[in-house]
């Protein structure tokens, strides 16, 4: 999935001449009004061709068929910019169907007994329960409901390592198409035939289920009556001239096909042919950056985003606390309060546990002793006491919440000392968490536990705050902790003590205010605000909920990613904006170049109006067409890569694209169309 | 240009600006609360308009009651203003015992008046008895202008309000504009103008002697003339500051009884600009925003003044053809020099001109000199600015929506150059606002085009077209583009008072009225039920230099695209077919 193909792949691009000439199949052509409008205009100059050559009158039927050859090829450059970004979408989908073979699926019949009988993968219903051993393929989308094993998920995010998989928590959801290295899984199937994760994956890179998106629909509107209003333009002259025949008493009326080269000429067919390239190689992008989105309609909203909800743990900072100091009691050396914290975490598995025996180690050289002599008594933490430890020839070793442990001593008849009260304080102002250890009724000091900030996360902050966009922090650390963190990455704001329902009420405050608020989310407790969310990317790690709740699944499972998804929903929009204008620029030297020579023969005059001498009439209108044929070929390589997006504010960004596309939309076409005059007078082909 | 002319250009615009905000404030309290100074004494006029119309005006319109409202209204005056003009021969008030108008002229004449575009295909003192004039035509003048206001406040309420499907009532919108701004302003205006010597009686025409007595084809001596005279001042005055235009008397502003004075002559043409000006400041206080207005009203001075200079400069210059037989036509104490056919020696090049570009600007239409005398590229600036879309300006209310139709297109394209779902004043532009913006540009634009199109084809429509060449095609798309888009002034040079040019004229003078009325209708009620997003810096301002200069780029650019081609063949080879020589004329 990672491979990116090169943008002019030999493969891709003979499959693209095939399919643009397919495409010449009137129902495609009409998904496209511009370009249907030059379809229609191109088959009717091919038959004023072939009437001149039946019949010779006025026109040079050599004219007629260079004007006709070069509209075709302007429907074909349309067609093929179309086919080339399917193209590329076609062979991301091929790697993924290769992982879509005919897999067996062992259905169990009864989950005690383990009887299983074979079935196909695609006649799995919702609810079946299958049993996958190691080296199987898991047959589709589903929740592990026993057993733990290790998944090779190359196959969706060519991530190579494999990841483990469990039942309960929030590493239970399988996706089909991956393989079980080791052990076994049994799994309740969580989707219907031909709705896996899979399938839905391949329908959006091949474009089956492209559907237009709002912005899209808006400015297809805005090209339709562009272009009806050309048509009535052109339209509308036939009978203007020959009102000016008539008035002048010389030459003779304008020609159909000067007309349709006119017409063809004024319409966005720019753009028109592009339009749909430029939402097709969008997707791809994304993609390409291993995120799979559910609709177009989410990668563009996602440039419209305002606020951006980030967990702190895993995408603010790093995983998990880690302890960083110890602060030992008056009385108490570090190395006691070292060794007693040592003890109370030699069972505790957590990040955070094993991190207090690193540190231990780092420090004071401690490690692991061989206990079990002393037939060490392990406390695991639990939310009620909010303590661990260990008891131990008879000593209670406790670390904890600093509340439980102050407790704790005095049940004991012992206390908390002034002096860790406020090392306790300090350490929660900056944003750190204090841990106290007490052995028995003796508070020995506190652990400082420390959350480390992802390096460079605050610039990528600074970044989306250029491009407008506010960060909120969800954390479920208190205020205090919280709001340092904050200030430490550089976010927005912070949502503390978060449940999954404050999520919900934030998302929806903003949304009422007006906002678009992105999100990402892994655990089934985020489906809800993933769901409420406008932008909503899943992590591939996380649970089905979270999946089916999202509009976005992120194959990397990367929580920074939401900013290149925001980049790339920018990009497509700005990608059509840009090309639009320059469309719509070019039709001045097109009127320069067409207009003289339409009515050279009743207003000579009108020469004066042709800025860019060209030749002579006929080269001034074939040189148009060309023109307005070879632009599309040459912008396909913009419309695949899109337009850069810099994060700069929008009054800068929107000078910069109409300096280089609305004035050059201006310029260029006055070079390019008295070049292409040169070269057909120096050929002698005009 | 002289510098007499750019001190009175100068002296137009210092007023003009000056009475911008006093004025657009004050609108905006009309339709949004009591109205400062008059309330109390208006009050109870306005609450008994209410009672005898039945109008509870408390209760709210949503788009389509209000459009509804807005058509039923035209309908109405429609047939009342045809009828006036049916019966009038019985009717009293009328002096010169004038007979019915005919069934084709009063269909174009009330079609015209109801669109607030006062295009006259009869001339007003031979045809109008004086109740018509009064009671069908100036009423029309007041109550179109004033629903061309109350359509623009419904947009701008589609800005302001959020989550609703009402944008105001209608008949409030009506009453509160013709009775708060309209009235006070014309009574103000007319009472001024009497004083300057414009007519305003019952008495019938009046017999004078001839200060130079004459003599008739027939050979005899003529010593006397019958002037028309008849209740002008109070019917001129709301012609001027309502956009309408539709003279008293034939010759509109160019008549002696109707523009006197140089002092009546600037009032009329601050009159012109007047509320169209003040209207974007109107909008800017309703939206909370000042600069917005003031961003609006800086892009239509932008393309209007070039506009005004050219025009002033190319009609100074004169005709090349004059300047070849040697005529003296540099300015000097005793003549303004220039092109001065048509025009009149009181008012000379640059009120002249300054009128022409004012009256096709802003949808007036009526004139103090003749415009089809103007040079082809004079003559191209006046038909230019009407081709537009009637926005640089425009009508009263209506000049300023089809502004903010622009505005729309334009945020929408450059919403998606800096990659962000466009939005204005805090509204998202969506696929339906897109429609019916393009339907609002469409159908002007199609009118004309295809009018003109149907116009110089059929045999009725080339058999009075009086010049030859490609000045009789500039008579033609001149008289479209001011109907289409509800200016009414004419090219003259076109016998439009036929049956055809009747009907065809009166059918796109109602395209161009209500094809755009009511896109802009939907519009508002689409906005009124979006919610209101909070500027961010990721919005792009729409207040800038920046987005003025779009703004102007995308009305010039659509103009220019649609009429390029025509405007080729009229004005524009009529100019290049000019001797290109223009020796001796030094008065540029």
């Amino acid at each position: 999935m990672k491979t990116t193909t090169p943008l002019l792949d030999r493969t891709i691009l003979t499959g693209a001449i095939t399919a643009s000439v397919w495409k010449l199949n009137p129902r495609v052509q009409l998904r496209n009004p511009v370009m249907f409008a030059v379809y229609l205009g191109s088959l009717l100059t091919t038959v004023l061709w072939a009437n001149s050559w039946a019949a010779p009158a006025g026109e040079s039927s050599g004219f007629i068929l260079g004007v006709t050859v070069w509209l075709w090829f302007t429907v074909l450059f349309a067609n093929f910019a179309e086919a080339i970004a399917e193209g590329h979408g076609q062979a991301q989908a091929a790697s993924l169907k290769k992982s879509r073979t005919s897999v067996v699926a062992r259905k169990l019949s009864d989950r005690k007994g383990r009887r299983a009988t074979e079935v196909a993968a695609t006649d799995l219903q919702i609810g079946d329960v299958v049993i996958v051993n190691a080296g199987e393929t898991i047959p589709t989308d589903g929740e592990v409901i026993e057993g733990v094993a290790s998944v090779d998920e190359s196959a969706i995010t060519g991530e190579s390592a494999p990841v483990v998989r469990e039942s309960g928590g929030d590493r239970s959801s399988v996706t089909g198409g991956t393989q079980v290295i080791s052990d076994w899984l049994i799994i309740e199937v969580k989707t219907l035939p031909g709705q896996s994760f899979l399938d839905r994956m391949i329908a959006m890179v091949e474009g089956a289920k492209r559907q237009k998106t709002p912005n899209e629909i808006a400015l297809a509107i805005l090209l339709a009556a562009l272009t009806l209003i050309f048509l009535l333009v052109v339209a509308t002259l036939l009978p203007y001239s020959i009102f000016s025949v008539r008035a002048s008493g010389q030459g003779h009326a304008i020609s159909l096909t000067v007309l349709v080269a006119l017409f063809v000429c004024l319409a966005p067919t720019t753009i028109g042919a592009l339009l749909s390239a430029i939402g097709i190689a969008g997707m791809n992008r994304l993609s390409q950056t291993n995120v799979i989105a559910m609709s177009g309609r989410a990668v563009e909203a996602a440039g419209d985003v305002d606020v951006l909800l980030l967990d702190k743990t895993g995408t603010i900072t790093l995983g998990n606390r880690q302890a960083t100091r110890f602060i030992s009691a008056d009385g108490v050396t570090e190395q006691e309060l070292a060794e007693a914290a040592h003890l109370a975490s030699m069972a505790d598995e957590t990040a955070e546990g094993r991190s207090i025996a690193v540190l231990a180690k780092k420090q004071f050289g401690l490690r692991a002793r061989e206990l079990e002599h002393i037939k060490p008594h392990f406390i695991a933490f639990s939310a009620r006491t909010r303590m661990s430890g260990v008891t131990l020839d008879g000593h209670e070793i406790r670390k904890g919440a600093t509340e439980a442990v102050e407790t704790h001593v005095r049940s004991l008849g012992g206390f908390l000392p002034e002096d860790v009260r406020t090392a306790v304080q300090q350490i929660a102002k900056s944003g750190s968490t204090p841990l106290v250890v007490s052995r028995d009724a003796k508070v020995l000091g506190v652990i400082e536990l420390k959350d480390i900030v992802k390096g460079g996360i605050k610039e990528r902050f600074a970044e989306l705050r250029q491009m407008g966009i506010k960060t909120v922090m969800i954390t479920g650390d208190n205020p205090l902790t919280a709001a340092a963190i904050a200030a430490e990455a550089g976010v927005d704001d912070f949502l503390a003590e978060a449940t999954p329902e404050a999520k919900l009420a934030l998302i929806r405050e903003y949304q009422t205010g007006g906002r678009l608020v992105a999100m990402t989310g892994d655990g089934t407790n985020d489906a809800p605000a993933l769901a409420q969310a406008d932008v909503a990317v899943a992590m591939n790690s996380g649970t089905q909920a979270a999946k089916e709740a999202g509009n976005m699944v992120d194959l990397d499972s990367n929580p920074t990613k939401l900013i290149e998804i925001v980049n790339i929903g920018k990009q497509l929009l700005m990608t059509r904006g840009s090309l639009t204008t320059f469309s719509i620029a070019n039709d001045v030297a097109k009127y320069f170049a067409i207009l003289p020579a339409a009515f050279a023969t009743t207003y000579p005059a009108l020469k004066a109006l042709d800025l860019m001498r060209l030749s002579s009439p006929s080269s001034a209108i074939l040189s148009a067409v060309i023109f307005n044929a070879v632009i599309i070929i040459a912008l396909i390589p913009l419309a695949l890569k899109g337009v850069a997006y810099r994060p700069v504010g929008a009054a800068q960004l929107l000078r910069n694209n109409l300096l280089i596309y609305g004035l050059g939309g201006l310029v260029v076409p006055f070079i390019g169309i008295k070049m292409i005059d040169l070269l057909l007078s120096a050929t002698g082909l005009a | 240009m002289t510098t007499s002319g750019l001190l009175q250009l100068g002296l137009y615009f210092a007023v003009l600006l000056a009475c911008v905000r006093p004025l657009g404030r004050y609108m905006a309290k009309v339709y949004s609360g009591p109205a400062p100074y008059l309330e109390r004494s208006l009050g109870p006029v306005e609450r008994w308009l209410y009672r005898l119309c039945g109008i509870a005006p408390a209760t709210e319109m949503t788009w389509k009651q209000y459009a509804n409202a807005v058509l039923a209204f035209s309908v109405v005056s429609f047939v009342t203003v045809y009828i006036f003009q049916r019966v009038q021969g019985v009717l009293p008030l009328n002096t010169e015992r004038l007979s019915a108008v005919s069934a084709d002229s009063a269909f174009n004449t009330a079609i015209s008046f109801t669109t607030n575009t006062n295009w006259q295909g009869y001339g007003g003192e031979t045809t109008m008895s004086y109740l018509t004039q009064m009671a069908a035509l100036t009423v029309q003048n007041f109550v179109s202008a004033a629903a061309g206001m109350a359509v623009l406040i419904a947009l701008i309420r589609g800005f302001i309000r959020h989550s609703t499907d009402t944008i105001g009532n209608f008949w409030v919108d009506l009453i509160r504009g013709t009775l708060y701004i309209l009235l006070p302003l014309s009574l103000v205006l007319a009472v001024v103008l009497v004083s300057q010597g414009v007519v305003q009686t019952f008495d019938s025409y009046r017999e004078v002697a001839l200060l130079e007595p004459a003599i008739d084809a027939e050979g005899h001596a003529v010593t006397t003339q019958r002037v028309a005279v008849g209740p002008a001042a109070s019917q001129i005055a709301i012609k001027q500051l309502g956009t309408n235009g539709g003279g008293f008397f034939n010759v509109n502003s160019a008549h002696p009884l109707e523009n006197p004075t140089p002092l009546a002559n600037f009032l009329e043409l601050l009159a012109i600009l007047l509320i169209p000006a003040a209207l974007c400041c109107t909008f800017g206080e309703m939206v909370g925003d000042r600069r917005q207005g003031w961003a609006i009203l800086a892009a239509m001075m932008v393309i209007f003044v070039p506009l005004l200079v050219v025009t002033t400069v190319v009609e100074q210059a004169g005709n090349p053809v004059l300047t070849h037989i040697g005529v003296d036509r540099v300015p000097s104490e005793f003549q303004s020099g220039g092109n001065m056919e048509g025009k009149e020696t009181r008012f000379g090049i640059v009120n002249s001109s300054l009128w022409a570009v004012a009256t096709t600007a802003a949808s007036n239409g009526s004139v103090n000199s003749m415009h089809d005398s103007f040079t082809p590229l004079g003559g191209l600036g006046a038909m230019w600015l009407m081709q537009l879309g009637e926005v640089v300006f425009g009508g009263v209310g209506s000049g300023l929506y089809g502004m903010l139709v622009f505005a729309i297109v334009a945020v929408f394209l450059s919403g998606l150059m800096v990659g962000r779902t466009p939005e204005y004043l805090g509204k998202k532009i969506g696929a339906f606002e897109m429609k019916m913006a393009s339907l609002a540009i469409l159908f002007p634009c199609a009118t004309v085009l295809v009018g003109t199109a149907v116009a110089v084809t059929a045999p009725a429509g080339r058999e009075t077209i009086f010049n030859s060449g490609p000045h009789g095609f500039s008579e033609v798309l001149y008289a479209f583009s001011s109907a289409a888009n509800n200016n009414g002034s004419a090219f003259a040079g076109l016998g439009a008072n036929t049956p055809f040019y009747n009907g065809l004229l009166g059918l796109a003078m109602l395209l161009g009225r209500f094809c755009v009325m009511l896109p802009v209708l939907a519009i508002a009620g689409s906005l009124a039920a979006k919610k209101t997003v909070p500027a961010g810096p990721g919005t792009l301002p729409t207040h800038t230099t920046l987005f003025v200069v779009l703004l102007v780029a995308v009305v010039m650019v659509v103009g220019a695209l649609s009429f390029f081609p025509a405007l080729a063949l009229g004005p524009i080879i009529e100019h290049l077919q000019l001797p290109t020589t223009n020796a001796g004329d030094t008065s540029l």
